[in-house]
């Protein structure tokens, strides 16, 4: 059998694809994309609910956000790990991140106004994450698939916390009711852009489905979220704000309006309120740190050498 | 799979032989009696307790600054699990203090007696510097990740001296929480020790930078073995560690990493500066920490978290 | 040209001993300078959640494995002999404990 025949088997009968097996050109490139992207995306996301940590209200809520916050940076490792099984290299990733010549997820691009929005990132966010991310358990990519069943397990730890954060501010002050739903007004519609652009616009998304790189399209991920995400808004008795957000019996689906997608294309090249600010802190730790990593490296060479 | 609810899809692999995933979690003070112990005033216990509570604190603050900041992403990961132990820490100290103050409030029959204890976060949050009893070591500021991993070393190799000795406390919560902190302090003068050897035999740079923050940060060490009243008070009862008897095994730990990181010996430690951090004697650091700890949590009045 | 950047520590493979009686089990890699600071790094990245009870770090680029090319020769010639496993034999669902 030919490498080719191989691996369309492998991919037909669903099983895995491992590191050393042979892999067309364009299967490794779209999987060290998609998994560097992802990897940029979890340490990105660190920053909007790290600049939290120090100023959380109680400590039981500074321990619960700041092992959350780690749990990204994992996340980050995980992937660039499982990455560079495919022959891409960490310190290459990493430039290109902070060169902008690689995306993450343009959620990160938002500010976090008030503490609530550490709630609301943990309901919606790493909500609308797993939902894209369960899928990606069964990716035809062996190290990928695993990596992300060990991320989708600590992401409903977060999902978990954010939504009882909001639970508890929502019996607090009036004042603070209205931080939830402000925060839910304003991190909504961004969370629905995470699952990218609507099918008919995007083209990568076939090649993708047939090598079983993602296994679900985007407005079908979408329609979950939303199927899933409006009972739990009920039940915290916020509102979503969507005045087209009604339940729609003959589709058996919530119905929701139509997105911004100038804003999601605005944001996602540069143009959102936080992405330059979020790649310079990315930058700035990145060059801080060579100086240590350098005298690590030069380290251990010396003790290599005596040893030798 | 099916996705319709997230976590069941989540079950299909739930294997535990196949996928390491976390079980045994254990509360360190189940089961421990927490009667303040005979002879005891519960005043001094309360105090000691803020004491050691508060230097992980701040300490674990300057931690949780460096979160996004670090030289690389497994320390990220290192940093928050040192800066998570010694919070974790805190928590324990602080509820003690405040456990043992309300029954130092009933014993001595005050008007507040029957009134709820203050708790952790009461603590934490509701206290001016000046109630801050930390050394003054744990609130300096790191100029960069030497001066970080320097100032660790001095900490956790005195923290874990002290919380080794506290095992033997006759407070059985003391001796609990000095028994789970020693387990932690060791890995965190571990994982200090190590860069500090490799930035000091590391590249010029590096040995330059990691002279300087020796030179600023451990001069003015002396503070965390001079016994404060309260700490000869319970070391007499049995109950605390008098932090002079530490220095023989903070001196020799020191000499050596200083060796094998090629730097000269140890510089010897400062006069005693005007006033210690265990009389709530603080630098404008601490005032900078706190407001930004305690801001949120003091602009909500009767809020819930 | 940017695409020669390479990370400055070396890449380690990393393995977990989840509870007594179970093997090490491949985990993931991750970056460091030296094995000592690689199982620190394995610690803190692999064990947050009380997950292993044992590491071990290997570099990868030691790392000596099977390529795909050799599949057949490794492992073929094991396909055959069904009779290593226990269901290769019958015996009536009456007869107890085995
Ligand atoms: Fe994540
Ligand atoms: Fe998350």
């Amino acid at each position: 059998m030919t490498d080719e025949r191989v691996f369309e088997e492998t991919i037909a009968k669903d099983q895995r694809v491992e590191p050393r097996d042979w892999m067309p050109d364009g299967y490794r490139r779209t999987m060290i994309r998609q998994i560097a992207q992802h990897a940029h995306s979890e340490i990105i996301g660190m920053q909007p609910e790290g600049a939290w940590i120090t100023r959380a209200p109680t400590l039981r809520r500074k321990a619960i956000l700041l092992a959350k916050v780690q749990d990204e940076a994992g996340h980050g490792l995980y992937l660039y790990s499982a990455a560079e099984t495919l022959g891409a290299d960490r310190g290459d990733l990493t430039r290109r991140l902070i060169e902008g010549r690689q995306k993450y997820s343009s959620i990160f691009n938002y500010p976090t106004l008030t503490f609530a929005d550490v709630g609301v990132i943990g309901w919606l966010v790493d909500g609308a994450a797993i939902c894209n991310q369960v899928p990606l358990c069964r990716s035809s990519y062996g190290p990928y698939a695993r990596a992300m069943i060990r991320i989708c397990k600590e992401e409903s730890f977060h999902q978990r916390q954010g939504y009882e954060l909001l639970m508890t501010m929502m019996r607090g002050t009036p004042a603070q009711r209205e931080m939830v739903q402000d925060a839910t007004d304003r991190w909504w519609w961004p969370s629905l852009m995470m699952f990218g652009p609507p099918d008919e616009e995007s083209p990568n998304s076939a090649q993708s489905m047939a090598w079983k790189i993602k296994r679900h399209s985007n407005d079908e991920l979408r329609q979950r979220f939303v199927d899933m995400s409006v009972p739990q808004a009920e039940a915290l008795g916020v509102t979503l704000p969507d005045p087209a957000l009604r339940w729609n019996p003959g589709r058996d689906h919530y119905d929701f309006g139509e997105i911004d997608w100038a804003e999601f294309k605005r944001v996602i090249s540069g143009g959102g309120p936080m992405n330059a600010e979020r790649l310079a802190h990315r930058r700035r730790a990145d060059e801080d740190g060579a100086w240590v990593r350098e005298a690590a490296a030069a380290h251990a060479a010396k003790r290599a050498e005596a040893r030798a | 799979m099916s996705f319709d609810d997230a976590y069941d899809a989540l079950t299909d692999h739930d294997d535990d032989a196949r996928w390491a995933y976390g079980t045994g979690f254990s509360d360190p003070l189940a089961g421990v009696p927490t009667a303040v112990p005979d002879g005891v005033d519960p005043a001094d216990l309360a105090a000691y307790c803020l004491m050691l509570g508060d230097d992980a604190l701040v300490m674990s603050h300057r931690l949780q600054q460096w979160v996004t900041r670090a030289p690389e992403l497994e320390d990220e990961m290192a940093l928050a699990n040192i800066g998570l132990d010694l919070l974790g820490q805190a928590r324990l100290l602080l509820s003690r203090a405040g456990e043992v103050e309300q029954a130092g409030i009933e014993q001595a029959g005050f008007e507040n007696a029957g009134g709820p204890a203050r708790d952790e976060d009461a603590l934490a949050y509701l206290r001016d510097p000046a109630d801050f009893r930390n050394v003054r070591l744990a609130e300096r500021a790191d100029e960069d990740f030497a001066h970080l991993v320097a100032r660790l070393l001095v900490f956790a190799t005195w923290r874990l001296a002290l919380l080794d000795r506290l095992t033997s406390s006759r407070d059985p919560v003391l001796a609990a929480i000095g028994a789970k902190g020693v387990k932690e302090a060791t890995y965190h003068r571990e994982y200090a020790a190590g860069w500090v050897v490799r930035l000091g035999d590391g590249t010029d740079l590096s040995h330059t930078r990691m002279r300087a923050a020796v030179d600023a940060v451990e001069p003015p060490a002396g503070e965390l073995f001079e016994p404060h009243e309260v700490e000869l008070r319970l070391a007499a009862a049995g109950v605390a560690v008098d932090p002079s008897a530490l220095r023989e095994e903070y001196d020799g730990v020191l000499a050596e990493v200083h060796r094998v990181a090629t730097l000269p010996p140890p510089p010897p430690f400062e006069a005693a500066t005007v006033g210690a951090g265990r009389d709530g004697v603080h630098g404008p650091e601490l005032v900078e920490i706190l407001n930004e700890m305690q801001e949120l949590a003091r602009a909500v009045p009767g809020g819930v978290w | 040209m940017s695409d020669e950047i390479r990370h400055e520590w070396p890449l380690f493979e990393v393995f977990v001993r989840a509870k007594r009686g179970l093997n090490h089990v491949h985990v993931g890699s991750l970056r460091a300078a030296d094995h000592e600071m690689a199982l620190h790094h394995a610690r803190d990245l692999y064990t947050r959640r009380n997950e292993g009870v044992s590491i071990w770090v290997v570099r990868s680029d030691d790392v000596v494995s099977s390529g795909p090319d050799d599949k057949d020769a490794f492992f073929a010639p094991s396909g055959d002999k069904a009779y290593r496993h226990p269901t290769y034999y019958a015996i009536p669902d009456s007869v107890p404990h085995i």
